[in-house]
């Protein structure tokens, strides 16, 4: 398995030298970054080639890290069953800048695409039908952000004078509670008063 | 005298229609009878699992893959755990295994109950669903005495699961395994000859092979084509390996009868490999069946009253949870529906940093437009049966 991996990752790495950054193996897991606006090519060469065949993309999804530059990552995973091998594809975008849609390549990525942008706001360029899909009509915001509130910002209730559903802003009766469980003594960054003894330098 | 132009017709089926298998809101298009244009709305049944879980520790989080799809809580769960197991390197001792296998497999004939029973219904049948359920009790109860809860079990956990089956388990589930091919005879006498279904179901949502991995399905559903692609053979989970079944496969094209009767098929095999199953843990009873590392597992309870470092790894356990190394993983099961996925990112802390559900029910019903098109109205019915959608795990 990891030995068609490595064979998989040179071949690839070598085909696409453009368009690949980089590429891993981790948990017997070949992950391989590229560069967003080849998002297209490399998806169709790796559906296409003969040594990859990589017919179904089981999985398009986003994952926040906003302390990066560019935050989001875009995470395509798919599946080759004549080699028995799985990929996974990353691109790297930000909040502003749009990402190749490859729903011209996998139509199954419509949907998986649509979700991403409803729930991190990722905007896929000349998606056939970019509506929101799990939030409800006329939802604001992107729930799956990182800086988006668990409990959210509002409720809704349905009223009885005006026989209808209501949106209001949300209301605790206590307060959202975030427990702290890296131990004191993982946390400390520095060094504790006294530790300089142990040098021999005081 | 020229002719008259009719508009298109748009007929809204659902959110609370019965065989829209829970809340499709599906938007039509009609000519006629004739769908021109099928659009699911979904979502209506969106309850964040994914934000919850990178709010919830790793033990926390089982539950929530019980209620994704409720018919087969167990496979769900078992995909979540698988990776966890990945990310940490546990251990997971072989008696553990073989009873997730057990109750993998119930859940397997649980959700083929469940669609062929539902599925039926909606073509007209009425007597196969109560045939069935009746069964699927038999099976619940089962899940009962193993754990305690009927539906949401909430029993495999990360390294095992979370007690030892009950004694006298095993007897009664092969007791039942002898009993139920009847039942699946009996329904096939109901369906499979019958001039109804076979009028709703043959030639109807047909979809090539090419089509079928175009828009990303798998399970019995891909299988339609001919495809002998099960993940329990080809990338072998939890001792799956040393277990002898085979998959059956559809011949010729794939439509809502073929899908159907590969489930009839599955179930079969399925049994077999519960037997298998009842034997191997009948050889190895009184093994333990979580890992052993307390650091990951809850200790004894009796252990517990007297050791203190006991006391201490489960007061840990169940307050801060443990830690799972940073990294990431995709690990699949082969869950009645489909490929059922977890996308697991990990950063070294107690709780999940990004836990991505990947559902086989997502994919099929995107399809229903496709499958749908130039079909008449109940035809939507019988596609959405066969593709045997729940929308616990769509919506997520």
């Amino acid at each position: 398995m990891t030995e068609a991996l490595n064979e998989l990752s040179e071949y690839v790495s070598l085909k696409l030298a453009q368009e690949v950054t980089s590429s891993e193996i981790m948990n017997g897991e070949l992950i391989i970054q590229v560069r967003r606006d080849t998002i297209c090519k490399v998806l169709t060469f790796l559906r296409d080639d003969a040594n990859c065949l990589f017919k179904i993309l089981m999985d398009v999804c986003g994952v926040d890290y906003p302390e990066r530059e560019e935050r989001f990552d875009v995470v395509y995973n798919m599946l080759s069953m004549q080699h028995n091998l799985r990929i996974r594809v990353k691109i790297k975008t930000d909040e502003d800048t749009p990402v190749p849609s490859v729903t011209d390549i996998f139509s199954t990525a419509n949907w998986f695409e649509r979700e991403t942008w409803d729930l991190y706001g990722i905007y896929f360029d000349e998606h056939p039908d970019l509506r929101r899909i799990m939030t409800d009509y006329g939802f604001e915001g992107h729930p799956l952000r990182k800086d988006f509130p668990l409990t959210g910002y509002v409720e809704l209730r349905y009223d009885d004078e005006q026989k209808r559903v209501v949106y209001e802003p949300v209301k605790l009766t206590q307060d959202m509670r975030n427990f702290d469980f890296l131990s004191p003594w993982e946390g400390l960054q520095g060094i504790l008063p006294g530790d300089e003894k142990a040098e021999g330098n005081a | 005298m020229s002719e008259n132009q009719i508009k298109n017709y748009n007929l809204n089926f659902g959110p609370q229609h019965p065989a829209a298998h829970g809340v499709l809101r599906l938007v039509l298009e009609l000519d006629g009878e004739v769908v021109v244009r099928a659009d699911p709305h979904i979502g209506l049944l969106h309850r964040g699992t994914e934000k919850l879980l990178e709010n919830k520790t790793y033990l926390q989080g089982t539950p929530y893959f019980d209620r994704l799809d409720y018919v087969a809580p167990q496979n769900q769960e078992h995909a979540f755990c698988l990776a966890i197991e990945k990310l940490t390197a546990m251990e997971v001792p072989k008696r553990a295994q073989y009873i997730r296998v057990l109750f993998a497999e119930i859940g397997r004939i649980q959700n083929h109950i469940m669609n062929i029973g539902s599925y039926a219904m909606d073509v007209g049948a009425m007597t196969p669903f109560l045939w069935l359920f009746e069964e699927r009790e038999v099976l619940y109860e089962f899940c009962e005495r193993a754990c305690g809860a009927r539906m949401h079990m909430n029993y495999f956990r990360p390294g095992g699961v979370s007690a030892d089956i009950p004694a006298g388990l095993t007897d009664d589930v092969r007791a039942w395994v002898e009993r139920f091919p009847k039942v699946i005879t009996d329904t096939e006498t109901l369906l499979t000859e019958n001039r109804i279904f076979r009028q709703r179901t043959v030639d109807i949502g047909e979809i090539s092979l090419d089509d079928a991995l175009d828009w990303g399905f798998s399970g019995p559903n891909l299988r339609g084509n001919g495809l002998a692609w099960d993940l329990r053979k080809s990338q072998p989970y939890d001792s799956y390996e040393e277990f002898d079944f085979d998959i059956p496969v559809g011949k010729g094209k794939n439509d809502c009868f073929t899908r159907y009767q590969l489930r009839m098929m599955e179930m079969r095999e399925t049994l077999k490999i519960i037997t298998q199953a009842c034997d191997k843990l009948d050889a190895c009873i009184g093994d333990p069946v979580k890992c052993v590392d307390n650091k990951y597992s809850p200790p004894k309870r009796d252990e517990m009253k007297s050791s203190m470092e006991a006391l201490i790894h489960h007061f840990k356990l169940f307050t801060e949870g443990f830690k799972v190394p940073a990294g990431e993983t995709y690990t699949a099961v082969e869950a009645p529906k489909g490929e059922f996925a977890v996308y697991l990112v990990a950063d070294g802390s107690n709780k999940p940093y990004r836990c991505h559900i990947r559902a086989p029910g997502f994919a099929h019903l995107q399809a229903l437009n496709f499958l749908s098109e130039g079909h008449m109205l109940a035809d939507v019915v019988a596609n959405i049966g066969s593709l045997d959608i729940v929308f616990g795990e769509i919506d997520r």
